[in-house]
């Protein structure tokens, strides 16, 4: 396929990893953090790691939608299916992140609950349309990349005068946890994880722009450099990360200029301002509360909002104890530090969330690296 | 393209149709950038041919220098 066959080309991958070995400095040690999910799955996925020098390290950033959804979000999705009966819609990676009471949405639809898989926000309200008689929810996650399409649904569900539709807004922003992470103590104080520079996400950019890491880049003095999801994208930002360290600058580069530009896509933006507000605080699995780091939907638009519809009050649920989602969210740990990866938390039946989606730092390793372990 | 702002896609051969309220200014050929069955970005072919001949630079280096892997 036309700008992606090009971007996966095994022999030019292994010769910006020579340049990489070439320009890395021996005596140094590099730890760049991959935020989103979608590198984490191509690092895994196409042998990035094995093309770096030992000395080149990069750990898996919190920004896998499903992984970061705390329990408590989904156990209300769950009670508007089984207690409430409305039809909830949702994304299929959500569907089966483990909730309260041994549920997931999966085994909640086993139960009896009408859930539905949606490709879409605009699914879930093609749902709602053929469903007069009935609540229909949209169970909402995702960062600035599935927040436009929430906003352009809910903008046409009050256009149309959409009597039976309502979204649970789960919504969440990616420069907020990025400063989360280089606010808390392990990056900070403890020094436990170094982090020298920041690959930035290619979908979430695409929507808000390369000017939103600027912040980051001056006021924390760590380069980021703005990736495509292909190896060779992903490669070629790792080296462009080694030469700032090397040269002590700290800058936003964009590497994904076919798709990124500086202000990002100004029509998206404006109708998510049009439909959504910050939320002044929101629990993240493996992050804890993190202010002004979510959005909610505008009073204008309160007739779309689950949560003024049905009343509905969120109760933070602890992860199950053996799982270590919350460190390998934060760069604290890695999957194989987890006792259960792979053991009693596999894709199959995942205990923690990062086992869930494909984008998930457990199953990216599980599927594509736990032999090379081995080797 | 087609009525309320959708459009068919071509995605290696397989035709879905997909929003494109989210962008302005695309025209029938485009290469869109597609999350959650809506486009979200236009792809920009010059700068696209730009990172490509960045990469093209990597290999006549590699070949100039004599030691490639």
């Amino acid at each position: 396929m036309k700008y992606i066959d090009e971007f996966r080309d095994g022999d030019l991958a292994r010769q910006i990893g020579a340049r990489i070995v070439a320009e890395a400095e021996p005596g140094r040690q590099y730890s760049f953090m991959e935020f989103c999910g979608g590198h984490t799955h191509a690092i895994s996925r196409y042998g990035v790691l094995e093309l770096l020098p030992p000395n080149v390290r990069m750990v898996h950033g919190p920004g896998c939608p499903v992984c970061v959804l705390p329990i408590g979000r989904i156990d209300l999705a769950i009670r508007l299916a089984l207690e409430r009966n409305a039809i909830v819609c949702t994304y299929g990676d959500t569907m089966r992140v483990p909730a309260s009471d041994s549920l997931s949405l999966t085994r909640a639809k086993a139960r009896g609950g009408d859930i539905r898989m949606v490709y879409s926000a605009a699914d879930a309200l093609a749902t709602a349309r053929a469903n007069p008689q009935r609540e229909v929810v949209f169970f909402a996650i995702g960062f600035e990349t599935t927040t436009p399409p929430t906003a352009l649904a809910i903008r046409d569900a009050q256009r149309d005068g959409l009597a039976n539709f309502s979204v649970l807004c789960c919504h969440v922003l990616t420069p907020s946890a990025i400063t989360h992470i280089l606010e808390s103590p392990e990056v900070r104080q403890l020094g436990t994880v170094p982090i020298d520079g920041f690959i930035g996400p290619a979908h979430v950019s695409i929507v808000i722009g390369s000017a939103p890491y600027e912040h980051f880049a001056e006021e924390y003095r760590k380069p980021v450099v703005i990736a495509g999801f292909e190896p060779l994208d992903v490669m070629q930002a790792i080296l462009m990360l080694v030469r700032q360290v090397n040269q002590g600058r700290a800058q936003v580069e964009n590497e994904f200029t076919r798709a990124v530009t500086p202000e990002g896509n100004l029509k998206a933006q404006a109708l998510v301002s049009e439909v959504f507000e910050l939320r002044p605080a929101f629990e993240w699995r493996g992050l804890g509360t993190v202010p002004y780091s979510a959005l909610k939907i505008r009073s204008a638009f309160a007739a779309f909002d689950a949560e003024r519809r049905f009343q509905l009050a969120y109760t933070p649920v602890a992860d199950n104890k053996a799982c270590e989602c919350g460190a390998i969210l934060r760069g604290v740990k890695r999957p194989t530090d987890c006792k259960i990866f792979g053991t009693v938390c596999t894709p199959e039946n995942p205990v923690g969330s990062c086992m869930v989606s494909s984008e998930g730092a457990c199953a990216a390793h599980y599927t594509y690296g736990r032999f090379r372990d081995q080797a | 393209m087609r009525p309320n702002d959708h459009a068919v896609v071509n995605l290696g051969g397989i035709r879905k149709e997909i929003s494109v309220a989210l962008v302005s200014d695309v025209k029938v050929g485009d290469y869109v950038i597609v999350h959650v069955g809506h486009a979200i970005g236009v792809i920009d072919p010059e700068e696209a041919q730009r990172t490509l001949e960045l990469f093209a630079q990597m290999e006549a280096l590699a070949q100039a220098e004599g030691n490639a892997p």
